[in-house]
């Protein structure tokens, strides 16, 4: 059974809910980049599977973790919802319109309502914009705000919104730390009043004590405006802390998803197991009494991926039939979704 | 234990055009033999230089030593010339570095790496110290390691060049190796791997380690003694069970209490530090930590608290370090 089909079943069973409170509805995505050979007579060699069948929904005003390894695919999802790459297959719905069939002028209007924050608040700014610049360049492209000192207005307030001095507005990127950076970032996401804002790996370039206070503006932010946040990263405790459900990926896959505390207390999928036993906890009474079994192995190349189920070559629990059958994305408790076929 | 390294109030300072950065700012710190120390801090508090201090890999200019000593087993590590110094880094002090993509040399073979570091401090042939490469390939768990001596390192994963790098540093049997965020460019479940690796190789070798990193965690999992930095100073220093259980400084209460954590309940608001580092060009006569603690007084602003014991073993660099427990109850 395909994953497409998994969602399906869902929603004949009960905790789907209602088609009016879902924003985003990800069915069956499958982004495949080609490798290709050759300089004049380039062909496609192979291809890299970096987003494999992939079903999720985001329900309004909820918070979904999407957390992996390097190389799982979590930013290539996110790049996809965004449009920025265009899916191999699969449908993005998005307030019920599916995004990958409209064309670039009706996607402008959604653009609006669908922003990122990117990892690195190093690179995503542009070194040779002062800050309000940055900011008021998505207002007018969008038309949002057409007179020049309505658009300053709106920077110094969303300046302020994220913590930050309004007189920032005539700095460059490099006058400022990595903190107030990520603060500019998320600044940038706000000026268009999005709905739904994806937050690729948004607080992990930050130390400990920053990202604390990044964190605490982004659930601000969130029960301010309402907002619908896709937060992507591979810090465990970060989304424990953030979100409402939470979806494990691996290879392309997702291999579990369920409320965020019925995935941290009961870990099902043997990979989900392995990453949170992986974690250190900052604690070292804790520690001294926890047994650390470690993953063998390595992720192996989505390029060529395993066959069956693609965690059989480093799972505790494989047996034969791991490597012939792709496991069905199943519901083991009402809401908790696993592919495995062993537990 | 006998003490194996004995830092004492070691300076370390770059010349600037923006003015003079006090990286490492006196501190003071011993490694005995065969135990883990750890240096935690955020991004320019300073480990990292103070860790180059130790093999003398400061580059003039802009950095300079400017003041302190190094003792390494009897040896005063800034007095001895560059020849000696030579003998030493890879032989008796190694080190691993954070980049396991930029820290190999691309155009060496895997098998060049490793023996460049025996052939340089022992009388052996290339035939011995290519079986020596093999066998270190296979103490750190690298699959396949016949055929892995002749590729090159953009033919391995990061997780594997993270165990050459290891295999690199224990290659000569050192006594210290310093291991500067040895996994934080990895995954968790390499980072796993590696660190279950290094604990388990320097047990067996009987080598002491000093380990950099800002994640909490790895620190809780794996060292013995802890200092924690804040500006290019030492303001806490203990067991890992004073430090976790019992912080006496207000910065290592905070940092402690900021990061989310995966086996208590979830909090409804995380508890930030407020406030930036301290730019250290700028670093006035008082606590640098003073800007952003909670019970910062006038009086923090005059002098720099000094490291006093406030336990057997446990230090703290604060003049409020007596009141803190109460404090902290009267705030909560």
């Amino acid at each position: 059974m395909s994953p497409e089909e998994g969602v399906m079943a869902s929603e004949s069973s009960a905790p789907r809910p209602k088609d009016d409170d879902i924003l985003v509805d990800v069915r069956g995505l499958k982004m495949y980049f080609p490798v290709t050979e050759g300089v004049i007579i380039s062909r496609v060699v192979a291809e890299v599977k970096a987003v494999d069948g992939v079903s999720f929904f985001i329900k309004r005003g909820e918070t979904l973790g999407l957390v992996g390894e390097s190389g799982c695919g979590k930013t290539t999802t996110g790049r996809c919802i965004l449009q920025l790459e265009t899916a191999t297959a699969g449908e993005i719905l998005y307030n019920g319109k599916d995004l990958t069939k409209l064309t670039q002028k009706e996607m402008s209007p959604i653009r609006e309502k669908i922003q990122v924050i990117f990892q690195d608040p190093f690179s995503s700014l542009n070194p040779r914009m002062k800050i309000g610049d940055i900011l008021a360049e998505p207002m007018a492209v969008h038309n949002i705000i057409t007179d020049k000192e309505g658009r300053d207005n709106r920077v110094r307030e969303l300046l302020s919104l994220c913590g930050l001095n309004p007189k920032f507005a005539d700095r460059y990127p490099h006058e400022m730390s990595g903190g107030q950076r990520q603060r500019v970032g998320i600044a940038r996401a706000l000026a268009l009043n999005p709905e739904f804002i994806i937050c690729d790996e948004a607080v992990s370039a930050l130390d400990v004590s920053i990202q604390a206070q990044v964190i605490n503006l982004l659930e601000d932010l969130r029960d301010e405006f309402g907002l619908t946040y896709l937060f992507i990263s591979h810090d465990l405790s970060v989304i424990r802390h953030l979100c409402q459900r939470v979806a494990v990926m691996y290879l392309g896959h997702i291999v579990e998803l369920a409320e965020c505390d019925e995935l941290y207390d009961n870990p099902i999928h043997p990979y989900t197991r392995a990453l949170l036993a992986a974690v250190p906890i900052p604690d070292p009474a804790v520690e001294a009494k926890r047994a650390h079994e470690v993953v063998k192995g390595e992720v192996p190349s989505p390029i060529n991926p395993p066959s069956g189920c693609v965690f059989h070559p480093r799972c505790p629990l494989a047996v034969g039939g791991c490597s012939k059958v792709i496991p069905e994305f199943r519901e083991i408790k009402p809401g908790h979704w696993v592919a495995c076929t062993e537990v | 234990m006998a003490t194996l390294l004995r830092i004492e109030n070691l300076k370390t300072q770059f010349f600037t055009s923006a003015g003079t950065v006090k990286a490492v700012d006196g501190i003071t710190y011993n490694v005995d033999e065969g135990e883990t120390v750890a240096l935690v801090g955020e991004s320019g508090c300073g480990k990292s230089v103070s860790a180059l201090s130790i093999l003398r890999l400061i580059l003039w200019p802009p950095g300079k030593i400017v003041d302190g000593s190094i003792n390494f087993d009897g040896k005063d590590l800034l007095s001895l010339d560059d020849e000696a110094m030579r003998h030493l880094r890879g032989k008796d002090i190694s080190m691993v570095f954070q980049e396991p993509m930029t820290s190999l040399n691309p155009v060496l073979s895997i098998c060049e790496q490793l023996t460049e570091t025996l052939i340089t401090h022992f009388p052996i042939s290339d035939k011995e110290a290519s079986k020596k490469a093999l066998e270190l390939l296979e103490m750190v768990g690298i699959s396949d390691p016949e055929r892995r001596l002749d590729q090159y390192p953009h033919h391995l994963s990061g997780g594997m060049r993270q165990r050459v790098m290891i295999a690199m540093a224990l290659s000569c049997e050192p006594k210290l190796i310093i291991a500067d965020e040895p996994t934080t460019a990895l995954d968790v479940t390499i980072q796993a791997q590696i660190l279950e690796l290094m604990k388990d190789l320097t047990k067996r070798l009987g080598a002491s380690l000093i380990i950099i990193t800002h994640n909490l965690g790895v620190v809780a999992r794996y060292a013995d003694r802890v200092n924690v930095m804040y500006a290019g100073r030492i303001i806490e220093m203990g067991t890992a069970q004073d430090i976790y259980h019992n912080p006496r400084h207000p910065y290592t209460l905070a940092l402690l209490k900021s990061v989310p954590r995966m086996d208590l309940p979830r909090q409804d608001k995380l508890d930030p530090i407020e406030g930036q580092p301290p730019d250290l060009t700028r670093l006035d006569g008082g606590c640098s930590f003073r800007p952003r603690c909670r019970y910062a007084k006038d009086s923090c602003a005059h002098s720099f608290p000094e490291l006093e014991a406030v336990d057997e073993g446990h230090f703290v660099a604060c003049f409020e370090k007596d009141d803190l427990k109460e404090k902290e109850r009267v705030a909560s």
